[in-house]
């Protein structure tokens, strides 16, 4: 069939005009529309694009386990076997015997959750081997050997122990290997991982890329792995498919698609990444925040402790000067959140200070400050949430959302009207749109909302809890770009949390970063990204995905061992 | 600005609407929507709606006094309704013919085609009446056009003192369909004040009314209504009894109510845009009745729908079991209570099917309706 030999023995799955479909009341939704490729042997083929372009349609496609009412409508998958036999997977019955032998036997899948795709009733052993007993009728001790090996291949420590543990006793990293290892349990040809890193740290997304890769080319896999990660791409690509909208952009080496994109979404997609490998440039040229000045908000030795003993706050001391961007880096769990909400008082940190200057220069202690005062400060102290969906309450229209601090504030009638319209034009929104429910808007959208409604009573410090993290890379930057253009007109503060080190360089002036509770470093954003002095933070910066294939890093990167052991729950 | 275009389909509501609508829908609208899509409740709904509007005419609709006693008609089967005679449109029965026999020493009723009895729709009522006890009718929806001594219309048949069985099952919804609403009503003023303390307040408040409803859940129900039926003295006027009961039945009937609030409370007080109201100044008690009632009324209504059944079936069990409500006055489960021995049933079947059958009906689509609403009570779900 194919003029060179060598390139067909290479190709294991040929994926040619797929289309997927969803037929919905008012018509058809076409998920996938037309989309082809090719995995070759011991390559890594990724699938880009954003929330709802199709990626993971296509990936499921291939192994007949569409959402229902989803269907193949037409197209072909042809997979190769090792003996030359040719399957067009798309022909057979997605409940049919065939299908569910090349699940997991030839084509073998990992999901973005590793909390949820596995099962919690049963043991590690037990879940792996499933795979061994369906396709190769493995039992007994034979089959607890080759799991002990699996466990091994996939570096979990201590597998003679962790064969017989139960999942939630790992964390998401440790969950997430337990995945691959029942991937490769029946040595599939065809790895597909969905989103495998997006529900993980960076540090642990460093790791688990790394196993893919070796466990890639110790088994001479072919890897579709899904992403909406440009880092993850360079780092690990060596053909990109770029979708939107359930078409194909464009298709081509990872070199191509990053150096020389031929697309006009494939230049803008790559054009938003690279915008946010750098400080942003109104920030580049504006003069720097005077160190002199005095403190909006000084923090002293805040410390919480939870009642389970956790000390999710621990002596963090920081300040943050008027007009500056003070940003909080640090992975899930290093209390960067909780430490935000402690700010507006959320939540009651035991000890410390958080002195707040007021507008009329008085210095109040928000840690101790008594009910009116409290609610005075609010005003001036605002947030920004993180879910852009949770923070709107669905029951009330968008004017009413940005109304409601200042109706508190005693603004009534026309003029409030009239504020309102004006906060939705100064965060890009269309004033007609106030009578308009949330559920009308997308994400995007949804946060100019919830910036609206921090600005509206004209606050002077604003703790922005990672406003930009549900957002595709795309809207990242323009809401980075207006929260600035908001400090610039407003005179505002922020303190910004985040785990994502690029969009903490585009636009912050000061980092701190904070490793299980503390804070490990603080400096200027330069200073700290690129001289990072604490090991934590380079380790942190070293293993962050850069969005280039020739400068590839994150395999060399810098690792933090603070106590020297490894534990399974590592 | 690529933010500012229309939603991709998916991620969209799921509902037939044109964009603009959809996006200026509030929460009842929304509701309504999903609502709709389910058929059998929206099915149910239109059986509970006629049921209580035969309730509320239940003076118009039944044809006869339902305490109206014919000695003549004692066990009457029910008596066909024709509305052809001669090819013409004229409804009418057919006279019984009422045979002793002697040797089972029972009556036996044959319908004589030869006698049509003529029906007619909006005749004059045997007796002036008072439409919910205001309104002076002299007019019922269908009665005998032109009644003599030996007609009869029992379309249900007739009881063993020949009452209309019919106008007894209309007047009994009176009765039967209002203790759902109103022991319902006195569960929303309990479960919701109740949950509401729990739910807000947490803490020892918390502890002892959720150990309270477990305690007052463990009780098994019937020997509970029992006990406290046996204490209403006999002598009590039938109005005052029917408001004891109706307490009675929504004893338990709270507890499931007060359970959900809670919960929602729990749920949605760390929601962020509870926070954010927080933030924004806003003072407890205006976070509850702006943020969180809101949110779960839906919630509440569909329990609450929910609920209304089992009340039903509580003065139904009660009633029949002779402990509930007693005659003279009608409601469904006092008429039960006359099929209860197994002789009249043998004899007169209709008085067991009519009155199970109105039960059944009711009940049925007063499930089917909550669940529809409770599916739909939540209408942001497939709105991500």
């Amino acid at each position: 069939m194919s003029i060179n030999p060598n390139v067909s023995q290479n190709t294991i799955l040929t994926v040619e005009d797929l289309k997927t479909y969803f037929p919905l009341r008012t018509g058809i939704f076409k998920a996938v529309d037309g989309v082809s490729f090719e995995l070759k042997r011991g390559k890594t083929l990724c699938v880009v694009g954003e929330s709802g372009s199709g990626k993971s349609v296509t990936a499921r496609s291939i192994l007949q386990i569409v959402d229902r009412p989803g269907r193949i409508e037409g197209g072909s998958i042809l997979l190769t076997r090792a003996d030359r036999s040719v399957t067009d997977l798309a022909k057979l019955d997605p409940r049919g015997k065939d299908i569910r032998s090349v699940r997991g036997k030839e084509i073998a899948m990992i999901f973005q959750e590793p909390m949820s795709s596995l099962s919690p009733v049963h043991r590690i052993g037990t879940q792996i081997g499933e795979a061994l007993r369906i396709h190769f009728g493995i039992l007994g001790n034979e089959q607890r050997e080759r799991v002990l090996e699996l466990l091994r291949q996939v570096e979990i420590p201590r597998p003679e122990t962790a064969i017989d543990r139960y999942t939630f006793e790992f964390s998401g990293g440790m969950r997430q290997r337990v995945m691959i290892a029942m991937a490769l349990a029946c040595n599939p040809q065809v790895l597909i991982a969905d989103e495998p890193t997006t529900a993980l740290d960076v540090t642990t997304q460093a790791e688990i890329l790394d196993l893919i890769k070796k466990l890639q080319q110790s088994h001479g896999m072919a890897v579709l792995f899904i992403t909406h990660d440009m880092g993850v791409v360079a780092e690990i690509a060596d053909e990109v498919l770029v979708m939107y909208r359930g078409k194909v952009m464009e298709r081509g080496p990872v070199e191509q698609i990053f150096h020389a994109p031929q697309d006009d979404y494939t230049r803008r997609l790559i054009g938003s990444v690279v915008k946010l490998e750098k400080k942003a440039e109104v920030r580049l040229t504006r003069a720097p925040i005077a160190a002199e000045a005095a403190p909006l908000l000084d923090v002293k030795n805040l410390s919480l402790t939870f009642p389970s003993g956790l000390k999710a706050v621990d002596d963090v001391s920081l300040i943050v000067r008027p007009g500056e961007t003070l940003g909080i880096v640090g992975e899930s769990g290093s209390g960067k959140t909780t430490m935000g909400r402690c700010l507006l008082r959320i939540y009651d940190a035991q000890a410390g200070a958080i002195d707040f200057r007021r507008l009329d220069g008085r210095t109040v202690d928000i840690r101790t400050a008594d009910k009116a005062e409290l609610k005075d400060i609010r005003r001036e102290v605002r947030m920004i949430f993180q879910d852009p969906v949770g923070s709107l309450s669905p029951r009330k229209n968008v004017g009413q959302i940005i109304a409601e601090p200042l109706k508190l504030a005693g603004v009534k009638g026309r003029e409030l009207e009239d504020r309102v319209s004006e906060l939705m034009l100064q965060v890009g929104l269309e004033p007609a749109w106030r009578e308009r429910y949330p559920h009308a808007f997308s994400g995007g959208q949804r946060q100019r909302i919830g910036i609206a409604r921090a600005i509206a009573v004209k606050p002077r410090l604003i703790v922005a809890d990672e406003a930009t993290s549900a957002l595709d890379v795309s809207l990242r930057s323009q809401m980075l770009d207006l929260m600035m253009k908001l400090q610039d007109e407003l005179g505002l503060s922020y303190v910004f949390i985040s785990h994502d080190m690029s969009v903490i360089r585009y636009m912050c002036d000061r980092v701190a970063v904070m490793y299980r509770g503390r804070i490990v470093e603080t400096g200027d954003t330069d200073q700290v990204v690129n001289h990072p002095r604490h090991d934590y933070t380079r380790a942190l910066l070293s293993a962050i995905p850069h969005p280039d294939p020739r400068e590839r890093r994150i395999h060399k990167r810098f690792r933090y061992d603070p106590a020297r052991t490894v534990s399974a729950n590592g | 600005m690529t933010d500012i275009t229309s939603l991709p389909p998916e991620t969209g509501p799921s509902f037939n609407l044109p964009g603009k609508d959809i996006a200026v829908a509030g929460q009842w609208r929304l509701f309504w929507l999903k609502f709709k899509k389910h058929r059998i409740a929206l099915a149910s709904l239109v059986v509970i709606v006629f049921m209580y509007l035969v309730a509320v005419f239940a003076d118009f609709i039944a044809p006869v006094d339902p305490n109206a006693t014919n000695a003549r008609f004692t066990y009457a089967p029910p008596q066909g309704l024709s509305l052809l005679l001669d090819g013409s449109f004229r409804p009418h029965v057919n006279q019984l013919k009422m045979t002793l026999n002697t040797e089972s020493m029972r009556r036996e009723f044959v319908a004589d085609p030869t006698k049509p009895v003529s029906v007619g729709f909006f005749v004059k009522a045997p007796q002036p009446y008072h439409l919910l006890g205001l309104i002076p009718m002299e007019t019922k929806l269908f009665g005998l056009t032109n009644p003599q001594v030996g007609d009869s219309l029992y379309i249900f048949g007739a009881d063993r003192l020949g009452r209309d069985i019919f106008s007894r099952v209309v007047h009994g919804a009176q009765i039967s369909l209002s203790i759902g609403l109103v022991g319902v009503f006195m569960s929303l003023i309990l479960g919701v004040t109740i949950g509401g303390v729990s739910g807000f307040f947490g803490g020892w408040a918390d502890l002892a009314i959720q150990r309270f409803i477990e305690l007052l859940r463990s009780i098994p129900t019937i020997p509970l209504w029992m006990g406290l039926a046996a204490a209403i003295p006999v002598g009590w006027p039938p109005l005052r009894t029917y408001f004891v009961i109706t307490l009675i039945v929504s004893l338990i009937g709270w507890t499931s109510l007060a359970r959900e609030v809670r919960g929602k409370f729990l749920s949605l007080r760390n929601e962020d845009f509870v926070i954010a109201a927080r933030l924004d100044g806003m003072s407890e008690i205006g976070i509850i009745f702006n943020h969180l009632v809101p949110s779960f009324m839906s919630h509440i209504i569909a329990t609450l729908t929910l609920a209304i059944p089992s009340m039903i079936l509580a003065e139904t069990a009660l009633s029949f079991l002779g402990i509930g409500l007693q005659p003279p006055i009608i409601s469904w489960g006092v008429l039960l209570q006359e099929a209860q021995n197994i002789r009249a049933v043998a004899q007169a079947p209709w008085l067991l099917f009519t009155p199970a059958a109105a039960i059944i009906i009711s009940v049925l689509s007063l499930n089917f309706l909550g669940d529809g609403l409770r599916d739909a009570a939540d209408p942001y779900e497939s709105v991500s």
